[in-house]
């Protein structure tokens, strides 16, 4: 039994409905009890989408239990198929269904359909919404797939490179203006996007995968498994670079070349017009933004690319990288190992967040979770990955993939952070009665409640966002500050003097949790009784070496 | 003006008319669970904690429905079952006490912890209630631990507070005196609730309790000598398990609209014996303004067609505030369950003839819908923006549930919850 404040993914029949949503033309039949409808509303409000998912629920109820659960899932099959005459249908179970074990893939299979029925066996005691998005893809493209007959005609410059877009479903992040920016880019490149699927596509055009010349994986969290069984059994082979961010998006170009038999540099030349993000970032008013401290987590795919990003392109400091996606746990080490750092696997919200209080970063790249932790510690956040809420399915055009794709993620991650001409003034004079670091930026366009201008409800409003008493922000050092210190452990040095205290105090806020760290720490190796302003500078002088 | 007389006179000659038949139906129901229901009550109870036993899509319903508010820190979560827990049943009650361990450690401010059973926990038969006692005995006196399902098998939707409160009743205190004490049961508002209170002690009547209570440790006592008021329509255990230990309930229909609120406090009036004439003066005022409030609306929405589809039973009584007091046309009022004896003064209220259905089977029920072309159509999310791209003007059910609408001071706030999307329409149309 796991205690779960939030879960990072939903259970894994909400991805096969993710899949059937995306697709046209296919049916999907729920074995589930009553209330598992409120899925629906994911696609209706948060993705806005103007019509109903294309799933039927069995909704059964207790008094069901006692009758035959099996007919009334037989009798749902039926009347779907009748009413919604799809071409191709997929019967699962829901978690609950699971338990009590009617097998709906053999009474799909009984009721002798003149369509496509396809089972999915989606364990919801081990696996997550990712994983049965991928395995429901797997499984449409393992049945419905045509192998090819002969060899595909040759690129030799005589007709244009066409691929598959592979990985966009439903309630993806972004996934919308993904594809079209990619399929723009490609366009450029002179490659032809044959099919996109999941998205868009029916049971029918899954049949024609294999015309295509290679695939183009963007998703590997949902097209992963269907893209190697493809390049196995359809001779179908598939990029491997995930183009978010301008480096990344400038080897996908080259992958995608080599695929398509085009000259690498034409093409890179080709597709670069519209990049503004490389000169925004090196432009001096990015100066400030050298060596933030930065935490990323998100799904694997999009928290690999943001640590990229971060630390090549806008140059940040990665101080912790981690995602919820178990099945991409060595590629996430990689690319943690690269910066210096241990990745952080895990799908524990708890612990996610006692990672980033421990972290002290100035900035939070993560998903709506991320958010939460961020809001409760007072750090400026960016959304980079689902799970995300409506107001990341935008009305305008805003892509994470590709040139524009950097450009709209150069202007997300600076958003939150003060601004530097704010920044250097709240660092020389302090006690501002509307400028003051607990006040929000100014950009944001709001001051915070209860400020200095009234000084009863300030201390009232510190007291309401001060962490509670079992909180893990509390830092691992404080803790040994007890008088019952015996011999064998260290002396405990993290008593403040009050001059040191208020010589913290005058440290830029967003770096103050990591100085009052590293100080503690300092004291700590050098056995110190207590902190002094001197201690607080050795420290820093120590720690800048 | 002395409203309980043209209510009963209306209801007797309502009698005689031939009633169409309830349409009862079977098939997918497109309803939340009783999980649900702690979206509201963690914040209506601010001591109690609310722990679902159960799988990954309950925590993710619990966040779903939770919507915005899933930025504050929750007073609810998901001990989720694993498969190590479906192996054998041996250990489930031991992972439960370190669950339960690790979150009374982090939250220590929590007197009231729910253990709530979901569909899983159901089907696996977990025995929540011995584990609730259990963890009692081993947090006592700090944390009462008490169980209820909210399961979607078992409950939908409000019905979720039903079973929460209906378990909170053998823990309230037994009523010491022998005079007639007034309990209102069912979630209020907190300004619905104050206002409610200022209007009974102007009548006169102070001996009053209200359940759930602000905190759930802080619970009002119940006796024979306890009138039960029943605030919402879904609250049929607990209304037994109240009944169970001696108190009467006082038929009326709900207080929602003008009419209703004043039959409501009418009826509460004449079982605690308080003067009627007294009673109504007291009321005359807020009843004065709010049917002045509601004639904005009623001049709009008096014609306009209206379907319920099913959601959380306050169906009923919504449709006899909307015919009666904004002259809406009823075409289909829908409604998960119609309890007999709970909706007996509300059905008596109903224009002659309203087709009601109970239950659901939801693709027949769009037929219907389409073919009645209602003007407006009251639904859950699911269908909401669905049904807008297909032309018509929704307003979408759980609003009904998560604002305030009891009262006279909000009869003109619930009208305009259905007025707003006639409304919204027109100005985007011009």
């Amino acid at each position: 039994m796991q205690l779960t404040l939030w879960t990072y993914e939903g259970p894994p029949h909400v991805g096969a409905m993710r899949v059937a949503t995306g697709m046209r033309s296919l049916h999907y039949v729920l074995h589930a009890p009553q209330g598992d409808t409120y899925a629906d509303l994911l696609f209706t409000m948060i993705e806005r989408r103007g019509e109903r998912p294309p799933v039927t629920y069995t909704t059964f109820q207790a008094r069901d239990l006692g009758g035959d659960t099996a007919e009334r899932f037989k009798q749902s099959v039926a009347e779907a198929h009748e009413r919604f005459r799809p071409q191709a249908m997929i019967v699962g179970a829901s978690c609950t269904a699971e338990l009590i074990q009617d097998d709906p893939g053999g009474l799909a299979q009984a009721l002798d359909l003149p369509i496509p029925v396809i089972p999915l066996e989606l364990p919801a005691y081990q696996r997550k919404e990712n994983w049965g998005a991928a395995e429901t893809f797997y499984q449409l493209v393992r049945r419905l797939a045509v192998r090819p007959t002969g060899p595909r005609a040759a690129l030799d410059g005589s007709r244009r490179a066409r691929c598959n877009l592979l990985g966009p479903t439903a309630l993806g992040f972004r996934h919308r203006d993904d594809v079209q920016e990619i399929t723009r880019l490609l366009d450029r490149l002179g490659v032809d996007v044959a099919l996109v699927a999941p998205m868009g596509a029916t049971p029918a055009d899954l049949a024609r995968l294999a015309e295509a010349d290679f695939n183009v994986m963007l998703y590997p969290e949902v097209a992963q498994t269907a893209a190697s069984w493809m390049s196995r059994q359809l001779g179908l082979p598939c990029t491997r670079t995930v183009p978010i961010g301008v480096g990344a998006t400038r080897d996908f170009i080259r992958e995608v070349a080599a695929l398509a038999g085009l000259d690498a540099d034409q093409a890179l030349a080709a597709a670069e017009q519209d990049s503004r993000g490389p000169w925004y970032a090196r432009s001096v008013d990015s100066n400030y933004l050298t060596g933030k401290r930065v935490f990323i987590f998100g799904d694997a795919t999009h928290a690999i690319a943001a640590a990229r990003i971060a630390s090549r392109e806008l140059g940040f400091e990665v101080v912790g990288l981690g995602s919820y996606s178990r099945e991409f746990s060595r590629e996430l080490q990689d690319a943690a190992k690269a910066l210096g750092l241990s990745a952080l696997i895990c799908d524990d919200y708890l612990e996610v967040e006692a990672a980033i209080a421990a972290a002290t970063p100035e900035l939070v790249l993560g998903t709506q979770m991320e958010r939460h932790v961020a809001k409760r510690l007072g750090l400026p956040c960016a959304v980079i990955s689902a799970p995300v809420h409506v107001q990341d399915f935008p009305a305008r055009t805003s892509p994470q993939m590709g040139f524009e794709g950097a450009n709209v993620l150069f202007d997300t991650w600076v958003q939150p952070l003060m601004m530097g001409l704010e920044e250097h003034l709240l660092g020389m004079f302090r006690g501002d009665f509307e400028f003051h670091e607990d006040a929000a930026p100014s950009h944001l366009g709001r001051s915070q409640p209860g400020t200095v201008a009234t000084p009863v409800p300030a201390a009232a409003a510190a007291a309401a966002v001060a962490p509670l008493p079992s909180d893990p922000i509390t830092l691992p050092i404080a803790q040994t500050t007890t008088q019952t210190t015996t011999q064998t452990t260290p002396p405990a040095a993290t008593t403040w003097t009050a001059d040191a205290e208020r010589e913290l105090g005058k440290v830029p806020f967003f770096v103050r949790g990591k100085a009052r760290r590293n100080t503690e720490r300092y004291a700590l190796d050098h056995g110190l009784g207590a902190i002094t302003v001197e201690t607080l500078y050795d420290a820093k002088a120590h720690f800048s070496r | 003006m002395n409203a309980r007389i043209p209510i009963h006179a209306l209801a007797t000659s309502d009698a005689g008319c031939a009633e169409p038949p309830v349409l009862r139906e079977r098939g997918q129901r497109e309803v939340f669970c009783g999980l649900t229901g702690i979206v509201w009550l963690h914040r209506k109870m601010q001591d109690a904690f609310f722990l679902v036993v159960g799988s990954r899509t309950c925590a993710h319903l619990l966040q779903s429905a939770a919507g915005v508010m899933i930025f504050a820190e929750p007073r609810f979560a998901t001990a989720i079952i694993d498969e190590r827990d479906l192996a054998g049943l041996a250990d489930v009650h031991e992972e439960l006490d370190q669950v339960v361990q690790r979150l009374l450690a982090r939250r220590p401010d929590i007197r009231v912890l729910f253990l709530v059973g979901s569909c899983p926990s159901e089907v696996i038969k977990l025995d929540l209630s011995r584990a609730a006692e259990r963890l009692s005995h081993l947090h006592a006196p700090q944390v009462r631990v008490l169980n209820y399902s909210g399961s979607g098998i078992e409950t939908t939707f409000t019905e979720g507070e039903d079973a929460c409160l209906a378990a909170l009743v053998p823990q309230m205190p037994a009523t010491t005196g022998s005079e007639a004490e007034l309990l209102v049961v069912g979630s209020l508002a907190d300004v619905v609730e104050d206002q409610f209170r200022r209007l009974l002690t102007a009548m006169g009547i102070t001996r009053c309790g209200f359940l759930p209570s602000r905190r759930a440790a802080d619970l009002p006592a119940v006796g024979p000598h306890t009138r039960l008021l029943l605030a919402q329509p879904f609250l049929a255990t607990t209304a037994k398990a109240l009944e169970d230990r001696g108190a009467r309930r006082i038929p009326a229909p709900y207080p929602l609209g003008v009419e209703g609120t004043q039959a409501w406090l009418m009826a509460a009036a004449e079982a605690m014996g308080v003067d009627p004439i007294r009673a109504d003066t007291a009321l005359a005022p807020a009843r004065q303004r709010a049917t002045q409030a509601l004639a904005a609306s009623r001049a709009r929405l008096a014609g306009k067609r209206i379907f319920f589809f099913p959601d959380s039973q306050l169906e009923v009584p919504l449709a006899r505030f909307v015919a009666r007091e904004l002259g809406m046309v009823l075409t289909e009022v829908g409604s998960p369950y119609l309890h007999a004896t709970h909706l007996d003064e509300e059905r008596a209220l109903l224009p002659p003839g309203t087709q009601l259905s109970e239950g659901q089977d939801v693709e027949r029920q769009l037929d219907r819908c389409r073919a009645a072309a209602p003007d407006l159509v009251v639904c859950g999310l699911g269908l909401a923006n669905p049904l807008e791209a297909e032309g018509y003007a929704t307003k979408w059910s759980i609003e009904l549930v998560f604002t305030p609408i009891q009262g006279f001071e909000q009869a003109a706030d619930l009208a305009a919850l259905f007025d707003r999307p006639l409304q919204r329409r027109a100005r985007l149309a011009a």
